[in-house]
């Protein structure tokens, strides 16, 4: 019992408590520059999920083969090779979001979540419980890139998903699908979750 | 020569890699809160952009052309690898140098704006001169965003702010108004 609760665990923390961007503040570039539609941070979150689960899978399996001294370059390996699988595939089978999302797929590599689970984690345990990790940790991050993405392309395209919400009579605020909404609707969603986390403190 | 100003002008104000790419966010929010440190982080930047430019320039030039599919691999690697040899000589060759640069440059080489200058470069096509002068741009631009948000943030130290808004919130909103106030520069050109 008590190790299905750790399974649990490993899995629920990445969620909520360490949720990677709302707590930990990592992973930025990717967070604020494709959240200007749902589906963009959809796909951006799926991406990201599959190069996170695979490189923990494979440090995880390797990690006692990995020189201490090159870990960090193999790590990077690791992780750009599973970055070009995705680059590639979403190039061939949905070439529009491909295009829409450009750089920011190959910028994956450098995504401090990705390398700080390796180091912090995958290197540690065993495949199980790297592979709850990962799953934990991305499912937390997509969850944060939805929240931003969903409230920004509402009021910045009066959409969702590219649905049309309200009808003609809508004047889209132009300014959340431009860069400046992206940093504006961050600290929003800082500044809330910072009071959440302060009355649950005042509250016992 | 128009060009090439163009290309410069356009990296340091109208497509700001920090402002409008978000590109490089972590030491902006992470470093910003002196100004002469995030001065001489904006310097070290510059300097490892241009070190990228040449390395994204000799890579496509001569390998990438027959193995695209190895592009993501070799210029993290190369990259890394160059800055660090680069930090070795300048240890050697000059100590000075060494203490202002020394311990951003291996932070500065797993940035997103590295890896993305060296993308962005190699998708606009552009040849050697030009991607240099791209890399100065670039590089110009994320110390001027470091320098503004590391300045206003010195300010801000002497104000009676609630504890709720202090840290990463407050940032994000003061990059956000600095952010608003770039865009301003989008009309900069348009006449072209």
């Amino acid at each position: 019992m008590e190790n299905v609760n750790q399974n649990a665990q490993e899995f629920f923390k990445g969620l909520w408590k360490e949720n990677p961007i709302f707590v930990s503040v990592l992973g930025m570039c990717p967070t604020l520059a494709v959240t200007n539609t749902a589906i963009n941070s959809l796909a951006m979150g799926l991406a990201t999920t599959f190069v996170l689960v695979c490189s923990s899978i494979l440090v995880s399996a390797l990690k006692s083969v990995i020189p201490k001294q090159v870990r960090i370059t193999s790590y990077i390996i690791i992780i750009a090779t599973f970055v070009t699988v995705v680059d590639f595939t979403l190039a061939a089978f949905t070439p529009d979001i491909h295009k829409e999302l450009g750089a920011f797929i190959a910028l994956i590599v450098v995504n401090c979540l990705i390398l700080g689970r390796q180091e912090a984690f995958a290197s540690k345990n065993s495949v199980g419980l790297s592979i709850l990790d990962a799953l934990g940790m991305s499912a937390g991050f997509s969850f944060a890139l939805l929240c931003i993405g969903i409230p920004r392309e509402i009021l910045g395209s009066g959409s969702l998903f590219s649905f049309s919400l309200f009808g003609d009579k809508f004047e889209p605020w132009v300014v959340m699908i431009l860069p400046p909404g992206g940093f504006f609707m961050l600290g929003f969603l800082l500044l809330i979750f910072n009071w959440y986390a302060q009355r649950r403190k005042a509250h016992g | 020569m128009d060009n090439l100003l163009w290309i410069f002008i356009s990296a340091l104000l109208i497509n700001n890699f920090t402002l409008s790419y978000f590109l490089g966010l972590c030491p902006f929010l992470g470093v910003s809160g002196r100004l002469d440190t995030a001065f001489r982080l904006g310097l070290a930047n510059i300097f490892v952009m241009i070190i990228t430019a040449i390395c994204a320039y000799a890579l496509n030039r001569w390998v990438l052309v027959y193995a695209p599919y190895l592009r993501v691999i070799s210029f993290i690697i190369v990259i890394a690898s160059s800055v660090q040899f680069v930090e070795m000589a300048i240890k050697k060759l000059s100590p000075e140098l060494f203490k202002a640069l020394g311990i951003f440059l291996p932070l500065i080489t797993t940035n997103c704006a590295i890896l993305g200058l060296a993308l962005f470069s190699t998708n606009k096509g552009y040849g050697f001169v030009e991607g240099l002068v791209y890399a100065l741009g670039a590089g110009a631009g994320v110390t001027l965003a470091l320098v503004l948000l590391a300045g206003i943030r010195e300010e801000t130290r002497i104000l009676n702010i609630p504890n709720l808004v202090k840290g990463t919130a407050m940032n994000l909103i003061i990059a956000g108004i600095i952010s608003l106030a770039f865009m301003g520069f989008a009309g900069l050109f348009s006449s072209h």
